[in-house]
């Protein structure tokens, strides 16, 4: 259901009438299928469950997201140590 | 792994050996076959002054001193793999128990049950690789036993290993000497063993090849002995990895074990891989590093003798012994959080959930 | 690597702490709905961490825990044919069936095999053409797709000797039956993540309106779960119902699209039982009619009546539920161990008796 692990797209081929991609997961190489990512370029970072490409990861949106989990809440600080 | 190509023209077996490229059952049956493959494959790559006495039992003139004793037998699947083979395993694996003890390995034991239809090329493969572990340890197989078994009855070749050595004076290294205070050291990065023997089998392949990091401890262990003799306990990670040998000593000890798992050495691939297939890498075997627990006082030096040791570059200090829940280990996780980290249930499965 | 350690950030996750205790004000009781997510919060010791208010029940989530005992026992009669080689996720292979698991039926000469993904056992098949490979279909609509493209590609490639023992469950109607049950006290749900990546969010917003419950869409990371937490929190002490996003970076409302329709094609809707729970309507996928004869319950029509027999003693329903916490069940720690497990909550990793059998015995000697 869940373990779906993000990894960097490095190559597209088909076989077998399927759009395959070779996957780089920080240094392991696995082949992953990318018929469910028809827009998938080379250089996207994918989420890959059970050998399939899920998701491509929005670079943008991740980024947007850890600034904001990031700020600091004004009144927070400038309160000192938290409970 | 030697080039020592296999003397098959030597062999007086009445049919020529070209006729048997394969095992087959006669050369366990104890006749000539089995004479002629022990003394040009088995011989002939151990090549030793003890086996050459080649009686049902070897004697042996051991030095003065308490002996110790161990056996392991080595079952891995496949054969040969990144960085090693099951040869190398089988001579390894017994030094290092007999490492564990703090024991000077002197003589080993090889016990093969090969299955019919086994290559001898494989075989010949296997003995050689076995030969040069031995000569780079400076120990000696002084006797073994060849079985054949019907194909299907086995996986290639397994192999059985027994081992003598001999423990220094002064020195005692059981897994019940660990105290609250004790730090707990590891000798290099984990995972490395069964992340390679995975990556035959699940078809991954590495920017950089993960090799699994079969080798001797015992020049270790010696390195780390010549700091000081009160080495507490000494265990070497294989089955089950980090995770099952904590959980041992703990056990052994009564004590607690808590270690910080930013600090244990892993390799980025390993790691990937771990995440890659839902493995915990604290439960993937190593067949090439110790866990030892010494005396908080002699840890820094001890460290940087392990450090300064070919086996031991990425030796690390990676958590204490406490009196707080004895048996269990628990780690600090990278959150900052605690888990406990308990013995591995059975076999290390991939998952998908 | 990236996208993953940032959100195993020790910083980021204290302060994210400090945000939640700062925001919640009252004892809220949040369920999880996913195995991955369990494993992630044991593993990383994030539970301990959480402000004492916050109350956090492991749901239903993890498909190897509800697949029914049924089909258990199916799988390992298919496993002990000669003539078949048994393919499954790793995770299956501990599962208890009426009288063994499938770990036992290999021990026992049976050829059963892990694979990685189903295209994996479609190979096995096709490199081994005398014999019929099963592949254990199950999981939730995270796997569907793939589970889906194994039964596409083998009708497309005319694989004749593969067929597929299905077993998936969706979440949604799991969703609804909890609520639905008296005994289930829960405020909000965190939604799982990589369903929610194939089947986007839509399906929940009827939900979070029926039942008045906020619905948040969450990863799996430490950041991730705190981030999913936060935002519910928040819903709930302003007194809103809504279904929000917190993991973006990979979900959207509609979801992935192709996958959805490659799940169509193959899968119908179907009522399904799950082990523990029992029937709930519309909670399931089967192969549609035209896909029937990858079906492995049609090719071995001689296991489609099978005896099952659960333990007595356990209780995994009521505790995948959350009504019942696994330390009041009388077998907990006795018959039912990790080793000897009685039920599938205690098998999987992030079942949660087995997490609490981990847990549980450092409580205990804490105080002793």
């Amino acid at each position: 259901m869940c373990l779906g692990i993000p990894g960097k797209v490095i190559e597209l081929y088909h076989t077998n009438g399927m759009q395959m991609a070779r996957i780089d997961f920080g240094g392991v190489i696995k082949e992953a299928c990318m018929e469910y990512l028809p827009d998938v370029k080379v250089g996207d970072y994918t989420i890959i469950h059970v050998g399939f490409g899920l998701s491509i990861l929005d670079e943008a949106e991740a980024l947007e997201t850890m600034e904001l989990l990031k700020q600091i809440d004004a009144l927070g600080s400038e309160e000192g140590t938290a409970a | 792994m030697s080039s020592q190509k296999l003397n098959l023209l030597g062999w007086t077996c009445p049919v020529p050996l070209q006729n048997y490229p394969t095992i087959v059952m006669g050369h366990g049956a104890g006749g000539k076959m089995m004479a002629d493959l022990i003394q040009h494959l088995f011989a002939a790559a151990f090549d030793n002054d003890l086996l050459a006495q080649m009686g049902d039992a070897t004697a042996l003139d051991l030095p003065p001193g308490q002996a110790a004793f161990t056996t392991d037998s080595f079952v891995v699947s496949p054969l040969f793999f990144p960085g090693g083979d099951i040869g190398e395993l089988a001579v390894n694996g017994t030094v290092n128990d007999l490492a564990m003890r703090a024991a000077r390995p002197l003589v080993l034991s090889a016990g093969f049950i090969l299955e019919e239809g086994l290559p001898m090329e494989t075989l010949g493969r296997i003995a050689a690789s076995m030969a040069a572990a031995c000569k780079k340890v400076g120990v000696k197989i002084a006797t073994g036993d060849t079985k054949v078994v019907q194909k299907g009855h086995g996986d290639g070749v397994y192999i059985n290993t027994s081992g003598i050595g001999v423990i220094p004076k002064g020195v005692s290294v059981t897994p019940d000497r660990g105290r609250p205070g004790d730090a707990l050291l590891v000798s290099g990065s984990i995972g490395d063993h069964g992340i390679a023997i995975m990556s035959v089998r699940e078809g991954l392949t590495f920017q950089t090849e993960i090799q699994s990091d079969t080798a001797p401890l015992n020049g270790l262990v010696d390195a780390m002995l010549d700091v000081t003799k009160d080495i507490h306990c000494l265990r070497d990670a294989t089955r089950g990895g980090l995770a099952a040998v904590l959980n041992e000593l703990a056990l052994a000890s009564k004590v607690g074990i808590e270690f910080d798992e930013k600090k244990v050495p892993i390799r980025a691939e390993v790691n990937a891989a771990c995440e890659m297939l839902g493995l915990d890498p604290f439960y993937v075997a190593n067949e090439g590093k110790l866990v030892a627990i010494v005396p908080p006082e002699h840890a820094e030096a001890i460290l940087a003798a392990m450090r300064a040791h070919p086996q031991g570059r990425d030796a690390a200090l990676i958590g204490e012994l406490v009196a707080e829940h004895p048996g269990l280990v628990t780690s600090r996780t990278s959150i900052g959080g605690k888990r406990v980290v308990d013995l591995p249930a059975g076999e290390l499965l991939p998952r998908i959930c | 690597m990236k996208y993953v350690e940032e959100y195993r950030d020790a910083d980021l996750t204290g302060k994210l702490l400090s945000d939640l205790r700062r925001a919640v004000s009252r004892p809220w009781t949040l369920m999880e709905v996913c195995g991955g997510q369990t494993h992630s919060i044991i593993k990383s010791g994030l539970d301990e961490m959480l402000p004492h208010e916050i109350t956090l029940i492991h749901g239903p989530g993890c498909p190897v825990c509800v697949t029914p005992l049924e089909l258990v026992d199916k799988a390992i009669a298919l496993a002990m044919r000669p003539e078949v080689i048994f393919t499954s996720y790793g995770d299956m292979l501990r599962v208890p069936g009426s009288e063994r698991d499938l770990f036992a039926v290999r021990a026992a000469g049976g050829d059963v095999r892990i694979v990685y993904s189903p295209l994996d056992a479609l190979k096995i098949a096709k490199d081994n053409p005398n014999k019929t490979v099963v592949f254990f279909a199950i999981g939730f609509e995270t796997t569907a797709p793939a589970n889906a493209m194994a039964v596409v590609q083998a009708k497309a490639q005319k694989i004749q000797n593969f067929a597929v023992l299905v077993s998936h469950v969706t979440v949604p109607a799991a969703i609804r039956a909890l609520m639905e049950s008296p005994d289930v006290r829960v405020d909000g749900f965190l939604a799982a993540g990589h369903v929610c990546t194939v089947m986007g969010y839509w399906e929940y917003e009827p939900l979070a309106i029926q039942y008045r419950i906020p619905i948040v869409v969450t990863g799996f990371e430490p950041v991730d779960l705190l981030h999913g937490i936060l935002m519910c929190v928040q819903e709930l002490e302003a007194g809103r119902q809504e279904v929000r996003n917190a993991y973006a970076r990979s979900v959207t409302r509609d979801g992935n699209k192709p996958a959805q329709s490659v799940i169509q094609r193959v899968f119908e809707i179907c009522d399904r039982a799950w082990r523990g729970i029992g029937i709930i309507p519309q909670s399931g996928y089967r192969l549609r009619p035209e896909f029937a004869f990858y079906d492995a319950e049609q090719r071995f029509p001689e296991v489609r009546s099978i005896e099952t027999k659960e333990s007595p003693l356990c209780i995994s329903g009521l505790v995948l539920q959350g009504i019942k916490k696994p330390v009041e069940c009388t077998a907990f720690g006795k018959e039912c161990t990790p080793e000897r497990p009685l039920g599938a909550t205690m098998v999987s990793s992030e079942g949660a008796c087995a997490a609490y059998y981990r847990y549980g015995r450092l409580a205990a000697k804490g105080k002793s």
